[in-house]
């Protein structure tokens, strides 16, 4: 970067840079390997890092005979619904915080940060004890309304930022041209909002997908079980032979999010979104 | 973050006419921000003060229970709870290790991410797949990879000729906390890593050229130029790591569920089970409350020791 470096010192980088994608990828590609071998070659005594028959099986299996069909499907009902109610709770929130000097706004980014510091089990029993008593536990609208509260604080920062990008002057330019309030919020405010309303729901989306613990303490019954849970109870039922399905559906559940970062990647290679998902 | 510093000011750019135009009762705002407000107070802020409640209760599962107040009598039993001490110093272990270990390789990894070399795309990807993984994803690719019989390592030691080092991973009660140790930092230096590299790209070029002119080596820019400029950057990643790694539960919760004989059992796995294996809600709360004393305790003094670095 400064001046050359030495030929040892370029060598030495490329050692290290080799470490860490080995490190990195040899996982990612062993789940990729077992997803793909057929049952006889799960079970060889000598497991070979490429499949010497590639094979769908696995896929077709984990979905037909596993109930992770279903368990995907609850995955993507929940996340949907969340993805839906955060933007359209967080819509007007977070155009009054960034139109409107408050100290609400530094509250709400306040308590994502603070929020972060409480370990689950703290709020997941008062959670589920007022759920019960409102008959939500053990559904997805109560894992729903979970997910929504969750992703909202980080939602509403999010949004009013995307909000804050929109120039005043145009919604003063069409009111003085004669727009009503709603007529500008419709006409000028929502169109330039698309891409963030997208990047919340997209946010919302991948939070309760990826979400474990919530799910596995407030849903009981194994048919509204979502993808995680599923995969987790999964990897409970021994057998190697079983391990091919386990990895096809794990693949599979990876894939929303991995879309998600592909879409997101130059705001995450920035750094303004570093702190946005943890699972 | 850096949009928000960045954008000028606009509300203060014209307060006249904005009076006019943009004159807003005090009642609209509040109706903007009910929807939002509201189920965050009555989900969020009321059951953590709730959760925090409890810990000083006996409340326990089922319906009609009496719950009556215990003051400071759940404390005084985790004191003698020696699963919960050896929970506890688990918890310490995975924490710091896998916080301190994820840094420095993310550490690492970004300073050669900042580097002109080739395959520098691929290792960026390579660098954020882990993080778009959901936990128990993250958690079943490592049992396949640890395997006993099917696993990747114990056939990498066959095929060197090294059977002797075969082993179940997570199931010996050697090498399960390693074990579990090395899955974290996987999991969790992606992240560390996209930070620093945002870090380091903010680093003033212009000093580090003026650093070499003078004839200072690759150390020296790095000790002296690089290190304190992205100080920040990295007091506040290992903070929110430590944070996240001390509550952690859903991998290690796939990987092992606290075994083999109790050798992985995080704290978070130790108050799910009291809480919902055997229905001790309030000691579970208290465990939480205890947890949360402890990681404020810790960041305070990690913080204040850096403040003072800084001054």
């Amino acid at each position: 970067m400064f001046g050359k470096p030495s030929r040892t010192s370029r060598t030495l980088q490329y050692l290290a840079l080799a470490g860490y994608l080995i490190f990195l990828g040899f996982p990612l590609v062993w789940l990729l390997s077992t997803a793909f071998k057929p049952p006889r070659e799960l079970v060889r005594l000598h497991p070979t890092l490429i499949p010497d028959n590639p094979t769908l099986q696995n896929f077709v299996q984990a979905f037909t005979e596993q109930e992770l069909g279903r368990a995907a499907l609850n995955s993507l009902q929940v996340s949907l619904a969340s993805a839906v109610l955060t933007v359209l709770v967080a819509m007007p929130a977070s155009y009054a915080l960034a139109r409107f000097r408050s100290k609400l706004g530094t509250a709400a980014l306040g308590w994502v940060l603070l929020s972060q510091l409480f370990p689950f089990v703290l709020l997941i029993i008062p959670i589920f004890l007022v759920l019960r008593q409102v008959g939500l536990a053990n559904t997805h609208a109560g894992l729903v309304l979970i997910y929504v509260v969750w992703a909202l604080p980080f939602a509403l920062w999010m949004l009013q930022g995307f909000v804050r990008n929109i120039p005043r002057e145009l919604e003063e330019a069409a009111s003085v041209d004669g727009a009503t309030r709603v007529q500008v919020l419709r006409r000028v405010v929502f169109p330039l909002l698309a891409p963030g309303l997208v990047a919340t729901a997209l946010f919302s989306f991948i939070s309760a997908w990826n979400e474990f613990f919530f799910a596995l303490v407030l849903i009981k019954t194994p048919e509204l079980a979502t993808l995680p849970v599923a995969l987790a109870r999964f990897v409970g039922i021994e057998g190697t032979a079983r391990l091919g399905p386990l990895a096809a559906g794990s693949l599979l559940a990876t894939l929303p999010s991995l879309i998600f970062f592909a879409f997101m990647q130059r705001r995450l290679s920035s750094g303004s979104l570093a702190g946005a998902v943890k699972g | 973050m850096t949009t928000l510093a960045e954008r000028p000011d606009v509300e203060r750019a014209d307060p006249a006419r904005r009076r006019n135009r943009f004159r807003s009762d005090r009642t609209t705002i509040y109706l903007l921000l009910l929807p939002s407000l509201l189920p965050i107070v009555v989900l969020s802020v009321f059951p953590l003060l709730r959760g925090i409640y409890l810990g000083f209760t006996d409340a326990r599962a089922g319906r009609n229970v009496e719950v009556s107040f215990t003051g400071l009598a759940n404390y005084r039993e985790l004191l003698g709870d020696e699963l919960f001490w050896n929970s506890f110093k688990i918890g310490l272990l995975w924490a710091v290790g896998v916080t301190v270990l994820q840094f420095l390789l993310a550490l690492g990894l970004a300073l050669l991410l900042n580097q002109q070399l080739r395959f520098r795309g691929v290792a960026r990807v390579l660098a954020v797949v882990p993080w778009a993984m959901p936990p128990v994803v993250v958690g079943i690719l490592w049992k396949l990879v640890y395997h006993p019989d099917a696993g990747l390592i114990n056939e990498f030691f066959h095929r060197i000729g090294a059977d002797g080092l075969r082993t179940n991973w997570l199931g010996d009660f050697s090498t399960a906390l390693p074990a579990v140790i090395i899955v974290g930092v996987w999991a969790g230096m992606p992240q560390t890593t996209v930070v620093l590299l945002a870090g380091l790209q903010g680093v003033g070029r212009e000093l580090h050229e003026a650093a070499a002119v003078d004839g200072a080596s690759t150390w020296h820019r790095f000790r002296h130029v690089t290190l304190p400029a992205l100080a920040p950057v990295i007091v506040a990643i290992t903070s929110l790591d430590f944070i996240w790694n001390f509550n952690s539960f859903g991998l290690v919760y796939v990987l092992t569920a606290g075994g083999p004989g109790g050798k992985t059992m995080l704290p978070m796995l130790f108050a799910y089970e009291e809480a919902f294996r055997y229905g001790n809600y309030g000691y579970a709360a208290a465990l939480g409350n205890v947890m949360v004393v402890i990681i404020i305790a810790l960041l305070a003094v990690y913080l204040r020791r850096r403040l003072r670095e800084a001054n």
